[in-house]
């Protein structure tokens, strides 16, 4: 297994596009902390790009990845070796490479200019997106066959996360608006790991809006010692259970 | 000979001119300050020495000065009312007052004015009391460097710190209030001021103005009160260099204005409030020189308020710079630095070319259905507020600085 993680990485980094995407990070993110006089506000500016370019480049690059190496991957099937084996590490090869290249890319700047708690909760959130999102486009990837159509998924997956999930729950919200929803929003985040690590980090930057009114609400369930453990175990659930079912899939296709 | 005998009629009248001084203490003849009371006469000074002293009520019905010295500690026994003032020129100094009497029907407190003038109240511990500080009907009175401290947990069972009602011409300077109900509370008091002093951990409001009009606080510390600070139907208040901070929750300001106009508030630091300003009614209130730094919302102004002026204020680092809760805008901002305006200064006069909209879309759509709060800060909720900053719809059209300056202000 150790062989073939260090295999798919070596191989990811001989690929340059994940080069690329650590530099593109890295150029942003130590621009922005320059160009702010607030690093506060730089915090903010880069809350967008772990928003939405960590899952937009977390998707895409991987499930290009496994469509291109779909040889590499039946020459290893023609080994003795389990499919679980094969298709794990191969998870772990793109989730490391991933992960560390938001690490080198956003982490470092953070640490650098603002090793406060906000900080430390982007760091981490970006590193869970980027698994998460990872194991989604390999999920996407063993469901369709035809590579056009996968990528497909996996960039309307993108959009339904970061912008039709939210559509909808602003409508819920106005349609309903006469009733009490905000322990059903509470509920709802658990379906969108975007909006999850999103709040996880707002109750940490805009602390003093959030005190208000309902904010309080959202505070008092996720600014706890609890809210914050199970604000983690869901977002380890979305990395298991696309895993999961990709190697479920995996396991019986027919390659 | 004439000298001397100058000199004697002088001693003589003297006699009078010159007060005696009272000593009361363990080790002098008078072991209470009770009885010290009853022989005083007008002028005459009680010097209380050090140790502890279970007096039940101690009634100053004579204009005399009650001096402690190194803080002899008056013990109200959680039954009384410690020290009760009735009469004119009254100086209580240099003690420790602790445990007053709780009463929901009458307002014990730690040191009581009923009705004076030229009462001063210096250099005082309170702890543990009710009330703490009690003025009703005075007048000319001096509150100064006094610590009060209450450790109530509940609204009911726990009175205000300086408590000022019906008064005329009062000086509260540099005392430190903590954990009362109210720190300052003022009712029909005119004339007056509050100066350096710090209010911190109150359960409701660091101050608490109503009907009192034509006053001024300057220079002091609201910290971390229940509610901030509440100024209420008052006219002619001025409002300078305060420092109003992490006030925090539901309902909680910096500073709540409500019916209340003609006031002036400059050189005042907002930080880390829920609101920094709450306005509802207000009129004619002129605003320069404050500082708003990471709060909620920097300022809430409804719609109920008209000729407010915004004029030259830094507003940095606030969730929200302004939240409204209509169309109609009777008041003017103009000249103010908004960290987050993205406009340019092709004429390198310091002013931005174009007007900064203070009221995001956002702030409108989490004034209308508060829980969307859940989508702050995501693409969807970046989107609407882009698409609203070009062509406005929902955010008040007349809400606008037209003038703001590129660079924050020096303050």
């Amino acid at each position: 297994m150790k062989k073939i993680i260090k295999y798919v990485i070596i191989d990811i980094l001989r690929n340059k596009i994940v080069l690329a995407y650590t530099a593109f990070l890295l150029l942003i993110s130590i621009s922005i902390f320059n160009l702010e006089d607030n690093s506060a506000k730089g915090l903010l500016s880069l809350l967008n790009i772990i928003l939405i370019i960590v899952p937009l480049v977390s998707l895409l690059f991987p499930a290009i990845y496994v469509y291109n190496s779909s040889e590499f991957l039946e020459l290893l099937v023609s080994q003795p070796l389990k499919r679980k084996t094969i298709w794990l590490s191969l998870f772990w090869g793109l989730a490391v490479s991933m992960s560390c290249a938001f690490f080198v890319g956003a982490g470092i700047p953070i640490l650098l200019f603002q090793a406060t708690a906000t900080g430390f909760m982007m760091l981490g959130a970006g590193l869970i997106l980027s698994v998460i999102f990872v194991a989604l486009a390999m999920l996407a990837a063993v469901i369709a066959r035809d590579k056009a159509k996968g990528i497909g998924v996996v960039i309307l997956l993108w959009l339904y996360f970061s912008v039709i999930f939210d559509g909808l729950i602003l409508f819920i919200l106005f349609q309903f608006a006469d009733y009490p929803l905000e322990k059903m929003m509470v509920a709802a985040t658990a379906f969108n790991p975007i909006d999850l690590s999103r709040i996880l980090i707002l109750l940490k930057m805009d602390v003093a809006a959030l005190m208000g009114y309902t904010g309080a609400i959202f505070k008092d369930f996720f600014g706890t010692q609890m809210g914050l453990i199970i604000s983690f175990l869901v977002l380890v659930i979305w990395m298991i259970i696309p895993t999961w079912l990709s190697l479920r899939k995996f396991k019986h296709k027919d390659l | 000979m004439k000298k001397l005998i100058y000199i004697s009629l002088l001693l003589f009248f003297a006699k009078d001119v010159f007060a005696t001084i009272i000593h009361v203490g363990k080790e002098q003849n008078i072991k209470t300050i009770r009885q010290a009371l009853l022989l005083a006469a007008d002028g005459d000074t009680v010097l209380v020495g050090s140790g502890q002293y279970h007096e039940q009520n101690i009634l100053i019905n004579k204009s005399i000065a009650l001096i402690g010295i190194n803080h002899p500690i008056l013990d109200g026994d959680n039954k009384y009312e410690i020290i009760s003032i009735k009469a004119n020129a009254v100086t209580v100094e240099g003690f420790k007052l602790i445990n007053s009497g709780v009463s929901s029907i009458e307002d014990f407190a730690g040191i009581k004015v009923y009705n004076g003038k030229d009462i001063v109240i210096r250099n005082n511990i309170l702890e543990n009391t009710f009330f703490g500080i009690y003025i009703q009907y005075g007048i000319n009175c001096l509150i100064e460097n006094n610590n009060l401290t209450a450790y109530s947990k509940i609204e009911q069972e726990s009175g205000n710190g300086i408590h000022c009602w019906k008064s005329d011409s009062l000086r509260i300077l540099g005392n430190n209030i903590i954990g009362h109900r109210d720190g300052i509370y003022f009712e029909f008091v005119k004339n007056s001021i509050i100066w350096r002093n710090v209010s911190e951990h109150n359960l409701r409001y660091g101050l608490h103005f109503m009907f009192s009009n034509d006053d001024a606080y300057i220079c002091n510390v609201f910290r971390d009160n229940g509610a901030g600070v509440a100024v209420m139907f008052s006219k002619g208040l001025k409002m300078i260099r305060n420092y109003f901070e992490e006030n925090w929750g539901d309902g909680a300001y910096g500073l709540l204005l409500k019916e209340i106009s003609d006031g002036y508030i400059e050189n005042n630091v907002f930080d880390r409030n829920t609101a920094g300003i709450f306005m509802e009614g207000a009129s004619r209130i002129h605003m320069e020189k404050n500082q708003f730094i990471d709060n909620g919302w920097a300022m809430q102004i409804q719609a109920s308020c008209m000729e407010v002026t915004v004029h030259n204020n830094n507003f940095k680092g606030n969730t929200f710079d302004v939240g409204t809760n209509g169309n109609l805008v009777l008041n003017d901002f103009n000249n103010n630095y908004w960290d987050k305006y993205e406009g340019y200064d092709i004429n390198k006069d310091k002013l931005g070319d174009v007007p900064y909209r203070p009221v995001s879309m956002y702030a409108m759509i989490i004034e209308r259905n508060p829980p969307a709060m859940i989508l702050f800060r995501s693409l969807m909720a970046s989107l609407l507020d882009k698409t609203e900053k070009v062509l406005p719809s929902l955010t008040p059209e007349n809400l606008k600085d037209n003038h703001p300056l590129m660079k924050p202000l020096a303050l």
